[in-house]
């Protein structure tokens, strides 16, 4: 009589799968390829650009890929000053950006206006639009501004990601 | 180092009436009347060699009268001599004459004078706004708009709301004290 071969257990596979939550795999995939859309109005715009650049290498944490299309982006950096004759401009290039989506405000003016206590500048991006992490500086450094993205990442990783969207899909088949 | 075209301004209070004259650290300024400025700009030109318009501005002298003050800073390029040019414009009469026929770059210094003061330019080929949108309601540089703004809105264009001055407005008091002093803070 055969001897009963063992099943569910094949050597050659072994250590090739892991067992983890939908979620956090979703969530894992999304954190470390936030594309960046670069709204850069200002001189946070440099700091942002040397982030981008060698010596600091935002490519290290997945955000190399700056794009300057919003339907390609994930995350809007709002870098600098928002002016009001700027502000509709950049509501409407983050309603462009496909979900999920993040938004950075960068400095003190994206943050608040800044020292631009004036006629002309909006006091805070986060008057339009939903801010996930605001990065104090003026401008701040490379080193913050990769810390604001590594604070996103740590909030990407804890989000409900299918609940959301769940959520969502319900919502739109009773409403 | 500048110095006072001497000759420049003898020619011009020849030509034209000069309402008023001031010499300041070898700088000398002429006040003319506005109804002549872009004559006499185009004399400074053609006939004494002012080749550049250096800057156009507009000042606001809230509570006098007349109320706004635009200065035409003039440059002989061969031999680096400086005029500067004024006139005074009343708040009931904002019109004056543009110079954009005379050097083209007053084009849009104009713009700005306009935008922030309501000068109006007359033969200027675009008086748009150059720094706010179209249809801001307000000239903000005058001294009588609040620091903070105004609200305004356009739907789809832009609006704008004013600014929290939390007990500002914040201002730096000029003097040789500690900087504890001398800080910008809320000062009544």
């Amino acid at each position: 009589m055969a001897e009963l071969a063992p099943i569910a257990y094949d050597s050659k596979i072994e250590g090739n799968v892991v067992f983890t939550q939908l979620d956090a795999a979703m969530n894992w995939m999304r954190k470390n390829s936030l594309w960046p859309m670069p709204m850069g109005l200002a001189c946070c715009a440099i700091e942002l650009m040397a982030s981008a650049s060698a010596r600091f290498d935002i490519a290290r944490f997945g955000s190399e890929v700056m794009r300057f299309s919003p339907r390609q982006s994930d995350v809007m950096i709002v870098a600098g000053t928002v002016t009001y004759k700027m502000a509709l401009a950049v509501k409407r290039i983050w309603d462009q950006m496909p979900e999920p989506k993040w938004c950075i405000a960068m400095g003190a003016c994206a943050s608040s206006g800044g020292m631009y206590r004036s006629y002309s500048v909006l006091q805070g991006i986060d008057h339009l639009i939903p801010v996930d992490v605001y990065i104090s500086g003026c401008p701040p450094r490379p080193e913050a501004l990769i810390e604001g993205l590594l604070r996103l990442q740590r909030k990407i990783e804890k989000e409900p990601a299918l609940y959301n969207q769940k959520k969502a899909l319900f919502e739109e088949l009773v409403g | 180092m500048s110095h006072s075209p001497k000759a420049a301004i003898s020619a011009i209070e020849a030509q034209f009436k000069v309402l008023q004259k001031v010499e300041f650290r070898g700088e000398t300024s002429l006040t003319v009347e506005a109804s002549k400025i872009a004559e006499i700009c185009t004399f400074c030109r053609d006939t004494l060699g002012f080749d550049f318009l250096s800057d156009l501005s507009g000042v606001d002298h809230l509570g006098e009268d007349p109320r706004f003050e635009v200065v035409y800073e003039l440059y002989h390029m061969a031999k680096s001599e400086w005029l500067r040019l004024k006139v005074r414009v009343s708040e009931d009469h904002l019109e004056l004459p543009s110079v954009t026929g005379v050097w083209a770059t007053a084009d849009w210094h104009e713009r700005e004078a306009f935008d922030m003061y309501g000068l109006r330019f007359e033969g200027h080929p675009d008086l748009r706004r150059i720094l706010m949108w179209d249809g801001y309601p307000f000239h903000p540089l005058r001294k009588d708009f609040p620091l903070a703004g105004k609200p305004s809105a356009m739907p789809d264009v832009a609006f704008s709301e004013a600014a929290p001055l939390e007990g500002g407005p914040f201002v730096t008091v000029p003097s040789t004290a500690t900087v504890k002093d001398r800080e910008p803070r809320a000062r009544g």
